[in-house]
């Protein structure tokens, strides 16, 4: 049955997710138990009115007892509210789900980029080698060292500021214009794919060269197989599954990453909203994101799933 | 009898001088011998110093404000400038570095205690305990870690040191596992096996056995786990998150700079600079530490370019058959051109005729293999041919220009590797590998070279081809895999098939399998081989002409059954004698004294002298020639023909004492 | 005889595999080594040669059956009991002194009643008795051959003075010359204290020049077991004269021989079975008839002594040995 493992696949994963997002959650509430004193007052600070000290203790139980109060939180998210943000009263899926699509953009075109770029220069520099390899090493280390806040700044404030290229923040659905949507991620993006695209990069190179030292290769080779062939068809096909591993690790670094490039790129997504919501102690709002974020994850991770066994045979029956 | 000679010891204290040779580096002492780890080391230590003693270096502390000096560049007053406050940016980068180096270490220190426990208990134990805490670890590596950082310093007012202990505390995740996996690339060592054998404590094999063992990765792990520690630190700092403002952070310094861009873009510079260079210190350490690890697994050579320095000389002809394959005055050398170049097999002549039987033995450092592998143009990177020619047919091969090796692998040479599990790409069926690879030889179609590659199949005597075809490399036993291997090499109906120890990952009676199957292909075909091996067995079985290599040369050469039954070198003699043999003639087995000297060690006579009962100041005093020595035997030896002539016997009932 | 040293009665080994079935390894081996006596175990890869030598030192789980050792040994059984194995690279602990290593058993059994300078003393004594010189004790494997730390591991196994040592293919990684070196060592050692081997090799030549007694092992199973002149000579088992005829061969004669007995003995090779109540070795034998599917043989004792277990043994023989032909070319001392 071809199908079959990627069906058994996707069924573990989601087996998986039930207990990760349990633990996500539970994370942050044991955190909120190990407040001393009336929790709600001591967390909001001086943002305590009473109504928002009220609404806190309402939705996430913090006058009851850890278990209760998960319990009470995960009532809610089992029937599909996620509660309303102590700041705004919105309600927080509302106000996630119209951040969503930024972030998932950012992500995604950072990922491609990553990869896309990245996979080439590893590619280059393993045929190349030499004074273009020791280049891309100085490229790499650069791009993971700079963090992506600072890249970011000096990104906005050369091509958005000093040449008005592109626009300093803000953004554009792909619904209302494919070309300013575009336009809005480029920098961001870039800031964000940087280090991706040196982790792939060291990573190609690495695995393609492993990849062209292997027997199997030499025996192909030996035995009169055409260049092109083996370099399309064996050797980057065994390099991908390293390059796969890595893109996961990228995808969820750039999660991560949103954080603090939305932030500078005042990008109205998941992310700025994270960092706003601690500002203000707006824990069901940060909840949220939480479960968002796991969800995202995972997805990830089946997906480098998926890849793995459409590129590795063995893959398939463990 | 002849027990061998203690020599490596002595030798190994001799010529190790400084940098002894094979004795376990520790990391300190790794780090310390490499360029980039003194200096990302020297960073490190001296930031470390600087923001320690940071009242002492500066004065006025990170708060003082100027406001004569305000977002000014750097100056002898202020090296790195000043802020839109009038406050010096140096002062600030060393107040501001003690809150991230403090947070770095908050979240080092959380790792190491979560992580070096859990992950060698796991990869020791095994079993059960491992399953748990590696299951555990891969759903805590997939939280999003972010989130729970910002959750803390939500719920616990902007702590950054409970943020860094949770970061280091979720971090433990993936660092448990790659100890973890150290841990039991450890435990699967026969050392530690030696160990509960003996009846070593688990605690002693714990902790001196394993840990010593795991210690370069733990180092590796931390390094770069400081690096994004670093990284994350700066950026919740950044997005003032951490301690409220005026308080000096690194991350705040660089947000207050993009608020003072117009005006003085300068003020970038410090703040980003020290936080890449720091974590850029972190990384290449980690780097350094683990290049180092690889390195003694893998003893790792310099890379050189293919390059060569002498032009070919001319062929000799004059052979009654003309030869299929010529080989003269071969060498090979790794890190050709830079002062670590070593010759590694040097004088090889060879020839093949159409349709004969080559077998190239010898024991390990003994250059086989590189030999072979210039035959087969597939020299590993780093190695070159240095001198001398490969003529194929009228092609000359050695050129170091690949298209003309490309012209003729397949049709005219073949190669045949020595693993057979390695020989095929895992990723593919068999019968798609080979169909592939007939259809990329023969230009045909698509369905012609199928047919042709189950033809292939049944050629190298599988009984069902299309059943073996459907399975992936790893459902077939080692003996299938090197009959479809030698099915591979004949895609191209070839001339000559060059075999590597083409037997010898295998079982003794697969082996004799595959030897007769290459007899049979080989009368079948008409093709020429070319064998490699260790055992002198497998070569009589199948070669007409053999040629004996020793430390990097042809030592001797004669048809197979003169060479065994009248070998002509003291070498090939003493190999012949060591080889276990019946019962019957009990007593010790004649041995070699010594061991085969590395290519650095060459002597400048004989290679064989230093190890040879018959040596004579003769044999020493100048290189040896490969000559005639009898009518049909060559052999690089200055007394054959005094010491070998006359004896006619199988040398089996030697023994050298 | 004595008491024997040790005794393996009826060992069966499993390994556990996904979903709850089980590989046995090790099926169903009985064999003793007596005092002073060297065993040999022979197989290929996958016989369960190697898993019955971890059976017997407590690395691999005894699912059924017994391991006795003498009342002696027994006392002391990790003191008793020593191992040299295959790989002589990674059988010793780079991070530790070759000193260091030589001697932990010594440590580890007899530190308290030695003490240190004892223990160093006995430690140098040990390496020249393997042929080392003393001062090699404060240096590191690494700057060894491969040779050089078989004999370490050869020291660090008798340092203690065990009663039984076991090879596990101490031999095999090792080069022709170097192996003739170990071999030797390995018989001097015998003769000057007393110590019984049990050696495991896939490598009939070796087994038959240093072993007493041979147990022939075929997928976890005994195939033939005897003296190892005999066997080696006079192979019964189908199994066992494919193994002795495999062996490549550099004397022309022995070859034609051999090569003319692993004409008679092939079979086209067919994926091998789940063993069930079959004959182990019957989807690879010539010979093999209904009975070899239907039901496991038994080892019985056969004209030549050895123990066999074939069904069709004596059938066998008649085809083989009474081909007037092969009694000329072979060279075995069986006329």
């Amino acid at each position: 049955m071809p199908g079959g493992w990627m069906a058994r696949i996707i069924g573990l994963r989601i087996l998986t997710a039930i207990p990760l997002i349990l633990l996500v959650s539970f994370i942050i509430f044991a955190l909120e138990s190990l407040v001393p004193g009336n929790p709600a007052e001591t967390i909001l600070g001086q943002n305590a009115t009473p109504q928002n000290v009220a609404a806190l203790d309402r939705q996430l139980g913090l006058n009851k007892s850890l278990f209760a109060g998960f319990w009470t939180w995960l009532e809610g998210v089992i029937h599909g509210h996620l509660g309303t943000s102590i700041i705004s009263g919105e309600s927080v899926s509302s106000l996630l789900n119209g951040r969503l699509g930024v972030t998932l953009s950012l992500v995604l075109l950072s990922v491609l980029v990553s990869a896309i770029i990245g996979t080439l220069l590893g590619f280059i520099s393993a045929r190349r080698g030499g004074l273009l390899g020791r280049l891309l090493d100085v490229i790499s280390l650069t791009g993971l060292a700079l963090p992506s806040f600072w890249l970011g700044t000096v990104l906005v404030v050369t091509f958005a500021v000093k040449l008005k290229l592109l626009p300093a923040s803000g953004y554009e659905t792909i619904a209302q214009s494919p070309s300013g949507w575009l336009q809005h991620l480029i920098l961001p993006v870039a800031a964000l794919s940087l280090a991706g695209i040196a982790l792939v990069a060291k990573q190609a190179r690495d695995s393609i060269l492993g990849a062209l030292e292997a027997d199997y290769i030499a025996m192909l080779r030996g035995n009169g197989m055409r260049e092109r062939e083996i370099m399309f068809k064996h050797v980057l096909r065994n390099a991908a599954m390293p390059i796969v591993t890595v893109l996961g690790v990228v995808a969820i670094g750039t999660l991560g990453g949103t954080v603090f490039v939305e932030s500078v790129f005042v990008l109205p997504g998941l992310g700025s909203q994270a960092t706003q919501s601690t500002v203000d102690h707006d824990l069901p709002v940060i909840l949220g994101i939480g479960l968002y974020f796991t969800v995202i994850v995972v997805i990830i991770n089946l997906l480098v799933d998926i890849a793995y066994g459409l590129l590795n045979p063995r893959a398939r029956t463990t | 009898m002849s027990v061998a000679a203690p020599t490596a010891p002595q030798d190994g204290t001799d010529s190790a001088g400084g940098s002894v040779a094979g004795r376990p580096k520790s990391i300190t002492r790794t780090v310390l011998t490499s360029k980039r780890g003194v200096l990302s080391l020297a960073f490190l230590v001296l930031i470390f110093l600087a923001c320690v003693l940071a009242g002492l270096i500066t004065s006025g502390g990170p708060d003082a404000q100027s406001f004569l000096v305000v977002n000014k560049g750097p100056s002898l007053n202020h090296l790195l400038g000043t802020d839109e406050l009038g406050r010096d940016l140096l002062t600030r980068i060393l107040y501001g570095g003690r809150a991230s180096l403090i947070g770095v270490a908050e979240a080092v220190g959380a790792l190491l205690i979560i992580s070096v426990p859990l992950g060698v208990t796991a990869g020791y134990l095994g079993g059960r305990t491992d399953k748990v805490i590696t299951r555990v670890a891969d759903l805590i590596m997939s939280i999003p870690v972010i989130i729970i950082l910002l959750a803390v310093l939500a719920i616990f007012g902007h702590s950054m040191t409970t943020a860094m202990i949770a970061f280091g505390v979720l971090g433990s995740a993936g660092v448990t596992r790659v100890i973890r996996s150290a841990a039991l690339a450890a435990r699967s060592e026969a050392y530690i096996d030696a160990a509960r054998v003996i009846g070593v404590s688990q605690r002693d094999i714990i902790f001196r056995h394993m840990l010593p063992q795991c210690r370069g990765v733990i180092v590796v792990q931390t390094a770069l786990f400081a690096a994004i520690a670093l990284g994350v630190q700066t950026g919740l700092t950044y997005l003032s998150l951490g301690p409220a403002p005026p308080a000096p952070t690194w991350g705040g310094m660089v947000a207050d700079a993009v608020s003072q861009f117009y005006v003085a873009p300068w003020e970038l510079v410090p703040s980003g600079a020290v936080i890449a260079l720091t974590v850029i210190a972190f990384g290449v350490l980690g780097d350094v530490v683990r290049d180092a690890i690889a390195e003694t697994h893998s003893g790792g050579a310099a890379v050189a370019r293919r390059r060569r320095r002498h032009q070919p000389p001319p062929v000799v002809p004059a052979a009654d058959t003309e030869p299929l394959l010529t080989a003269t005055d071969l060498n090979v050398s790794v890190a050709a051109g830079t002062r670590e170049e070593t010759t590694l097999i040097q004088g090889i002549a060879l020839s093949v005729l159409p349709g004969e039987s080559l077998g190239i033995v010898g024991e390990s450092g003994s250059g086989k293999t590189i030999a072979m592998k210039a035959l087969a143009g597939l020299l590993p990177r780093g190695t070159a041919i240095t001198n001398g020619s490969i003529r194929f047919q009228a092609a000359e091969l050695s050129s170091g220009d690949e298209s003309v090796y490309r012209k003729f692998r397949g049709r005219g040479i073949a190669i045949v590797t020595q693993e057979p599990m390695r020989a095929l790409d895992p990723s593919y069926r068999v019968g798609k590998l080979l169909t592939d690879l007939v259809h990329s030889i023969d230009r045909c179609g698509r369905r012609e070279a199928r047919a042709r590659a189950i033809e292939l199949l049944r050629r190298v005597q599988i009984l069902d081809p299309e059943d073996v075809a459907q399975r992936y490399p790893h459902e077939i036993s080692g003996g299938m895999a090197q009959r479809v291997a030698v099915a591979m090499a004949l895609a191209g109906r070839p001339q000559l098939l060059i075999a590597d120890e083409p037997t010898t990952a295998l079982d003794v009676t697969v082996q004799a399998e595959i030897l007769d199957l290459l007899r049979q292909l080989q009368r079948e075909t008409g093709m020429a081989l070319i064998l490699v091996s260790h055992d002198l067995g497998v070569v009589a079985e199948i070669c007409s002409r053999v040629c004996v290599m020793y430390a990097g040369e042809i030592v001797e050469m004669a048809p197979s059954a003169d060479l065994f039954a009248k070998p002509m070198h003291p070498y090939t003699r003493a190999l012949i004698s060591a080889s276990p043999r019946s019962r019957e003639e009990r007593g010790p087995l004649s041995t070699i004294p010594g061991t085969v000297p590395a290519p650095r060690d060459w002597p400048v006579g004989c290679h064989f002298a230093g190890r040879c009962e018959f040596t004579t100041p003769a044999c020493t005093a100048a290189a040896v020639e490969l000559r005639s020595v009898s009518p049909t035997d060559m052999a690089r030896c200055v007394r054959s023909e005094e010491l070998f002539a006359a004896s006619r016997s199988v040398p089996t009932n030697e023994v050298a004492s | 005889m004595s008491e024997a040293l040790l005794t393996v009665d009826s060992l069966v080994v499993e390994y556990p595999l996904p979903r709850g079935r089980a590989h046995r390894a090790v099926d169903n081996v009985s064999f003793s080594v007596s005092s002073g006596q060297t065993v040999g175990l022979v197989g290929e890869s996958g016989s369960g040669k190697s898993t019955i030598a971890r059976a017997i030192v407590g690395l691999a789980p005894v699912t059924a059956g017994a391991v006795t050792l003498s009342q002696e040994a027994a006392a002391e059984r990790k003191r008793s009991v020593q191992m040299v194995f295959q790989d002589p690279y990674s059988s010793l602990d780079p991070t530790k002194t070759v000193g260091y290593s030589v001697s932990e058993p010594l440590r580890v059994h007899r530190g308290r009643e030695l003490g240190t300078k004892e223990i160093q003393a006995r430690t140098a004594e040990m390496l020249e008795a393997v042929g080392l010189s003393a001062s090699a004790a404060s240096l590191y494997p690494a700057q060894f051959s491969g040779g050089q730390r078989q004999r370490i591991a050869i020291a660090r196994a008798l340092i203690a003075e065990p009663e039984l040592v076991i090879c596990d293919e101490a031999l095999s990684a090792l080069d022709l010359s170097v192996q003739a070196q170990i071999i030797n060592l390995l018989v001097q050692l015998r003769e000057t204290r007393g110590i019984s081997y049990l050696f495991i090799s896939h490598d009939l030549r070796v087994v038959e020049m240093l072993c007493d007694e041979v147990v022939v092992l075929y997928r976890g199973r005994v195939t033939e077991m005897g003296a190892a002149t005999s066997v080696h000579a006079r192979p019964q088992h189908p199994y066992t004269r494919g193994l002795v005829a495999a062996v490549p061969e550099i004397d022309p004669a022995q070859r034609a021989a051999s090569r003319a007995d692993r004409e008679r003995l092939r079979r086209p090779v067919s994926p091998a079975v789940a063993l069930g109540e079959s004959c182990q070795y019957s989807h690879r034998c010539v010979f093999a008839g209904d009975e070899c599917l239907q039901s496991r043989p038994a080892l019985r004792t056969v004209d030549s002594g050895a123990l066999v277990a074939c069904h069709r043994t004596e059938e066998v023989a008649r085809q083989l040995d009474d081909d007037p032909e092969i009694q000329t070319q072979a060279m075995t001392p069986r006329a």
